[in-house]
């Protein structure tokens, strides 16, 4: 089974010394052609996904956003440790808008209650809109994509256009019929979100896909692939994905932030999650009116929200450096 | 109180900025500046600008002012004479309306007795779907012509006498029907109206102190330009060289407009700015209260809340909202707390009624009515209260949050806010009586009468009643209160009707509304009227 | 080539059909009655909102009027929305404002976003790596309509430097805040998409062939590894002007620009149906374009693909 050690690029970048090259290069350091090149040979081929593992590991990136969003996780699971409010009671209006006070050190919202507790017990919600929402559209918006790039011809037409119909559908108005659903109108909920996200939100990362694959289907590798032998889903699947991820891995880890966002401003256009459901984004939709004079109840959620994002960030490039063998430091 | 306080604080604002505008201000720019239209703000109208088509605040505000009834309401909402030069009548059921003399329309054509009957007709005619029809309900001869798939064109109850005089005769006695006549529904309209409504409703030819600054001076979704209305001869006739509505789809955008002085008149001051609006605007600011409340209301259909033990927890729900709290607060007094069911601008408006102890803020006593409803019949858990809000405009998710906060505080059981993703959703959910909660109600007065605040709510069968009250004691009393031979006295049985409400609680009063608007440092004489609504013909450039 | 773009455009029809109807029968779904909507607080009687529906055929059945609705398309009448204005005079009045906004929107977040991209691409882990990833943070994590709003008030109320609202014409100057406001969350994307491509692109075989013939790094960047980066981007760019057109209900309301969000929105809690479809046909053919001239880049920015 040929991987990627045997691919044509190897042939094109012959093994030989860096330092000839060095005359011609401008900057060694944006082209280390010396990482790539000092590659060895002497290991035994591994399938590129298992070779991708092994170099995360060693990323401190790697390690940084993984201990990021385990704690994110954490947080979303046992929000009973960080805070003694009880979730969304204690609302007492005459703490409005007031400051950090002892057993509150983040102040108060405009209703009164406590803002740490709201953002300790909205990561729950959050969390699940965004990485659930992410992984609807990222499987199915990935899959159809991939299909839809790889195989051209009819089945691309067939997928693509479908595509096209469902992101010519407003979101807001597919949003309104949704929730009115019986199923979801009895307990409007995340779930209710992640659907409507995922039913509107999988053709931007289907098209992102398909573009990503139709630009290295016709890589030499690929072919050199199918020519031993390797049937056409398999080089779909071991080839041409692995090596047509780093797009659809930044969109994916952009959306996830953005999906948590969609969420509030869905409830600054009257649908998003009820007011009790606590999360990030209807905090942050609460406190828009006092931003200018109590701008604190915003800003918490929206840093707990930046710092998730930026965390799952730092993942997608370590995954990125981790799945590219011409980026690849030993 | 609480009242007179606001007051005060108008006043001071009103007096500061006459001083100001006194001492401050070039000669020279004033001149320049007074041929200026002014910029105030405004929503695009929903209809085309025919007065009995008009049902909201974006086209009403430009209907009234380029129409002119029969009578119009000064600042304080007492009836002034516009088109009337009289309206008599001997038994409060048959009137005799006599116009002034020289009335026009801006075209010329002379208002008369026939253009008010003719309009009224058409209004109140089923073929016609007028949005506002039931206006006309109490003239003799509506039940016929606007009975579903009728093809009448004439109610029988209006009849011309001559070129200035006209009769109506109404099916019962009503003694603050001539309140009514100041609603634009009741304007006249020129003939040339009938030949083309839908042209019509885009270039409208009116009676009163404005009209349209030229053809096609409605831009949609832009502006609607009004120049004043030479030929008007009124107690409205226009201070400055014409009023301009620019359309605004929020009203935050519309404050940002406001404080760069792009905007000279902000009529609403929007949730979201009403902690700032009081230091951005110095001393350009009013707090002027109107005849509006804001009221939830909870249907009789829902197990918990009928019966005895749901009058002791509707009882028990209203003690444990501290309104003067939330008021102040939420709303920076831009509303004050409710003590009976319509507004404190109306005559016969009165504050202590025997039973508004029910809605002051009893924390204690709510706890025990909630147990001896208990006692009664226990509270069905399975069906938690909930208080539904369209979430697609009015801004209500922040006050139903404080109302469900405090509910929660001060009674211990399971509340929460319901929002529809749309107004029509919310009212379809209503009219059908298939809300599982409370809803979110309220009243803007059409007309300034304690009856508009109570009949169309609260008796039995009406339009509004989403709480579906029956009681027939307090029909009776509504009906003895329009039958009175005086204001007065129609007043005082309107007032015996309120107490029943006050113990029932078929929607219990939150609090009355306050217009907080301000102005840009270009005009002056800001001043609002009984509706909330600012008095445009008054308001001077400088 | 020219038999694709005819196949291409063929494929519009099918598209066409599924999406009016399936917008057609969501908007025929909404809960409501949209008489509800016409008559406001107050409501009217049942004999109006009788003759109401009649009047807007909304007492017919879902088929009869999507039936109704697409016999208008075909004979060039949309018909009149419930204010008894002419959509086909709507379409005209918000399209070519949005349309600038949007292109607006789409140049700023294209310039910026992949020259800031290739310079982050380029020095990656240096310190304007970092700084942009922090804003592009802020833009991601904060809503747009409290960005929106916190920009139309320093800059244009507090600074003075803009007007905060736009005005019915909706010239260039005004236009230029809204539409940063509108690309903000997009240029996000096409940044960190650039900067990616380009890591993946800089150690490519055909940059140290092209280094090897010894040109120079300004054309390298350039013409090398630039262009075939481009491939994602370029995708975003196109299914990005679709969404710009009709999803800028929040910036729209913002500045208060009459503009295609808006109105959609607007149809859409009326419950107005033709409007509705209407809007999202012209969308639907706008991207469709979009997606096609995308399509058609991809052959000229990597010569390995072809269309048959």
């Amino acid at each position: 089974m040929p991987d990627m050690e045997n691919t044509p690029k190897r042939v094109v970048a012959p093994k030989q010394p860096a330092y000839p090259i060095e005359h011609f290069v401008a900057d060694a350091e944006d082209t280390p052609v010396v990482a790539t090149d000092s590659a060895t040979t002497d290991d035994a081929p591994r399938s590129q996904w298992s070779e991708a593992w092994r170099n995360l590991r060693r990323q401190p990136l790697f390690i940084l956003s993984g201990i990021l969003i385990l704690a994110v996780i954490f947080v979303a699971l046992f929000p009973g440790i960080f805070t003694n409010e009880p979730p969304n009671e204690n609302c007492l209006l005459a703490n409005s808008g007031g400051g950090p006070a002892p057993g509150h050190p983040l102040g108060f919202t405009q209703q009164g209650c406590d803002v740490l507790s709201r953002v300790v017990y909205g990561t729950q919600s959050s969390l699940m809109v965004g990485m659930f929402s992410t992984l609807g559209v990222l499987l199915i918006g990935g899959a159809i994509g991939a299909i839809a790039g790889f195989y051209g011809g009819w089945i691309d037409a067939i997928l693509a256009r479908l595509g096209d119909i469902f992101f010519a559908l407003p979101l807001i108005l597919g949003a309104i019929v949704v929730v009115q659903l019986p199923f979801f109108r009895e307990n409007r909920s995340v779930w209710t979100l992640v659907v409507i996200l995922v039913t509107f939100g999988w053709p931007q990362i289907a098209r992102i896909t398909r573009a990503s694959v139709i630009s290295v289907r016709n890589a030499d590798f690929v072919t050199a692939a199918r020519s031993l032998g390797v049937s056409r889903f398999s080089a779909l699947l071991k080839h041409v994905i692995p090596n047509a991820l780093a797009p659809v891995i930044v969109i994916t880890t952009i959306s996830l932030g953005t999906f948590i966002v969609a969420e509030s401003t869905l409830s600054f256009l009257g649908i998003g999650l009820p007011p009790d459901v606590m999360s990030w984004g209807n905090d942050i939709f609460s406190a828009e009116p006092t931003v200018r004079t109590n701008p604190m109840p915003l800003f918490w959620p929206a840093l707990a929200l930046s710092l998730t994002v930026l965390s799952f960030i730092m993942l997608g490039d370590a995954l990125r450096d981790a799945l590219d063998p011409k980026a690849r430091k030993r | 109180m609480r009242l007179a306080r606001i007051s005060k604080v108008v006043g001071v604002a009103l007096t500061a900025t006459l001083a100001l505008s006194a001492c401050g201000g070039s000669g020279e720019d004033a001149a320049s500046n007074t041929d200026r239209p002014i910029v105030v703000d405004g929503v695009e109208p929903q209809n085309p600008l025919i007065p009995t088509s008009t049902n909201e605040v974006g086209g009403g505000a430009v209907v009234d002012l380029i129409f002119s009834g029969l009578v119009s309401y000064d600042a304080d909402g007492v009836s002034q004479n516009e088109m009337a030069e009289s309206i008599e009548t001997e038994d409060a059921q048959n009137y005799t309306i006599t116009l002034a003399e020289g009335k026009t329309f801006t075209n010329g054509e002379p208002v008369t007795a026939q253009s008010f009957v003719d309009a009224w007709n058409y209004g109140a005619a089923a073929k016609n779907a007028q949005l506002s029809s039931y206006f006309f309900e109490s003239i003799e001869g509506y039940d016929e012509v606007s009975a579903e798939g009728s093809e009448l064109e004439e109610m029988s109850g209006l009849t011309v006498v001559d070129e200035r005089t006209f009769t109506v005769a109404l099916s019962q006695p009503e003694s603050d029907w001539p309140l009514r006549l100041g609603y634009s529904a009741f304007s006249p309209l020129p003939e040339v109206a009938f030949e083309d409504f839908e042209a019509f409703g885009e270039n409208p030819i009116g009676n009163g102190p404005y009209k349209f600054a030229a053809e096609g001076a409605w831009e949609h979704n832009q502006q609607i330009a009004l120049v004043p209305n030479e030929d008007y001869d009124g107690p409205q006739a226009a201070q400055n060289a014409g009023v301009t509505f620019k359309m605004y789809q929020n009203g935050s955008t519309a404050y940002q407009d406001l404080i760069s002085d792009n905007l000279d008149v902000l009529k609403t001051v929007p949730t979201s700015d009403v902690q700032n609006f009081k230091n951005d605007l110095d001393d350009r600011w009013l707090e002027s209260p109107y005849a509006g409340n804001q009221t939830i209301s909870i249907p009789y259909y829902l197990e918990n809340w009928d019966g005895e033990d749901g009058k002791l927890r509707r009882q028990a729900i209203s003690m444990a909202i501290d309104r003067e709290e939330i008021t102040t607060v939420i709303f920076n007094n831009g509303r004050t707390p409710a003590t009976e069911f319509t507004a404190p601008v109306l005559e016969g408006y009165n504050d202590s009624l025997p039973g508004s102890e029910n809605l002051e803020f009893n924390p204690e006593r709510a706890v025990e009515l909630w147990e001896e409803a208990e006692a009664i019949e226990p509270y069905d858990d399975s069906e938690p209260l909930t208080i539904a809000y369209n979430a697609d405009a009015g801004d209500h998710r922040t006050w139903v949050e404080a109302v469900v906060n405090g509910l929660k505080n001060n009674l211990d059981i399971e509340v929460s806010g319901l929002p529809f993703s749309t107004f029509a959703e919310l009212r379809t959910n209503a009219t059908d009586k298939t809300l599982t909660g409370a809803i979110r109600t309220g009243w803007q007065a059409d007309y300034p009468s304690l009856y508009n605040f109570l009949g169309p709510i609260h008796a039995t069968g009406a339009g509004s009643n989403d709480s579906v009250y029956e009681n027939p004691e307090f029909d009776q009393a509504l009906s003895d209160g329009l039958a009175a031979d005086s204001v007065e006295a129609g007043a005082e049985a309107m007032n015996k009707a309120q107490e029943m409400l006050l113990e029932d609680l078929p929607s219990i009063p939150l609090w009355y509304q306050v217009a907080q608007g301000g102005w840009s440092q270009n005009v002056d004489n800001v001043e609002f009227g009984w509706n909330g609504v600012p008095l445009y013909n008054a308001i001077t450039t400088k | 080539m020219s038999w694709y773009i005819i196949r291409r455009v063929l494929q519009l029809i099918p598209v066409f059909i599924g999406a009016t109807l399936l917008v057609y029968f969501l908007v025929f779904s909404l809960p409501g009655d949209p008489t509800a909507a016409i008559c406001g607080e107050r409501g009217c009687t049942p004999a109006v909102e009788a003759a109401l529906r009649e009047q807007y055929n909304l007492d017919q059945p879902f088929w009869v009027q999507y039936f109704l609705f697409i016999k208008g398309v075909l004979t060039f009448d949309l018909g009149v929305n419930f204010a008894g204005r002419e959509i086909a005079t709507i379409i005209a009045e918000v399209f070519p404002t949005t349309a600038r906004l949007a292109i607006m929107a789409l140049v700023f977040e294209a310039v910026f976003g992949i020259l800031f991209g290739l310079i982050a691409g380029l020095r990656k882990g240096k310190i304007f790596d970092s700084t942009i990833l922090v804003v592009s943070l802020v833009v991601i994590a904060v809503p747009i309509f409290v960005l929106g709003f916190l920009m139309q008030f320093i800059v244009g109320v507090k600074l003075g430097w803009a007007s905060p609202t736009v005005s019915g014409a909706a010239p260039f100057n005004e236009l230029i805040l809204p539409a940063v406001v509108l690309g903000l969350v997009s240029f996000a994307y096409v940044l960190r998409l650039t900067r990616t491509s380009i890591i993946e692109n800089v150690n490519a075989d055909y940059v140290r062939t092209a280094t090897a013939k010894g040109l120079s790094r300004r054309r390298v960047v350039t013409v090398h590894i630039l262009r075939n980066s481009m491939i994602p981007v370029i995708t975003f760019l196109g299914a990005d002007l679709g969404a710009l057109m009709g999803g800028a209900i929040v910036t729209e309301g913002i500045f208060n620009v009459n503009g295609v969000g808006n109105t959609l929105y607007r149809a859409v809690l009326n419950g107005e149906a033709p409007v509705v479809v209407a809007i999202v046909t012209v969308l639907i053919l706008i991207f469709c374009i979009a997606n096609l001239v995308v399509d058609l880049l991809y052959a000229w920015l990597d010569p390995r693909i072809r269309y048959a």
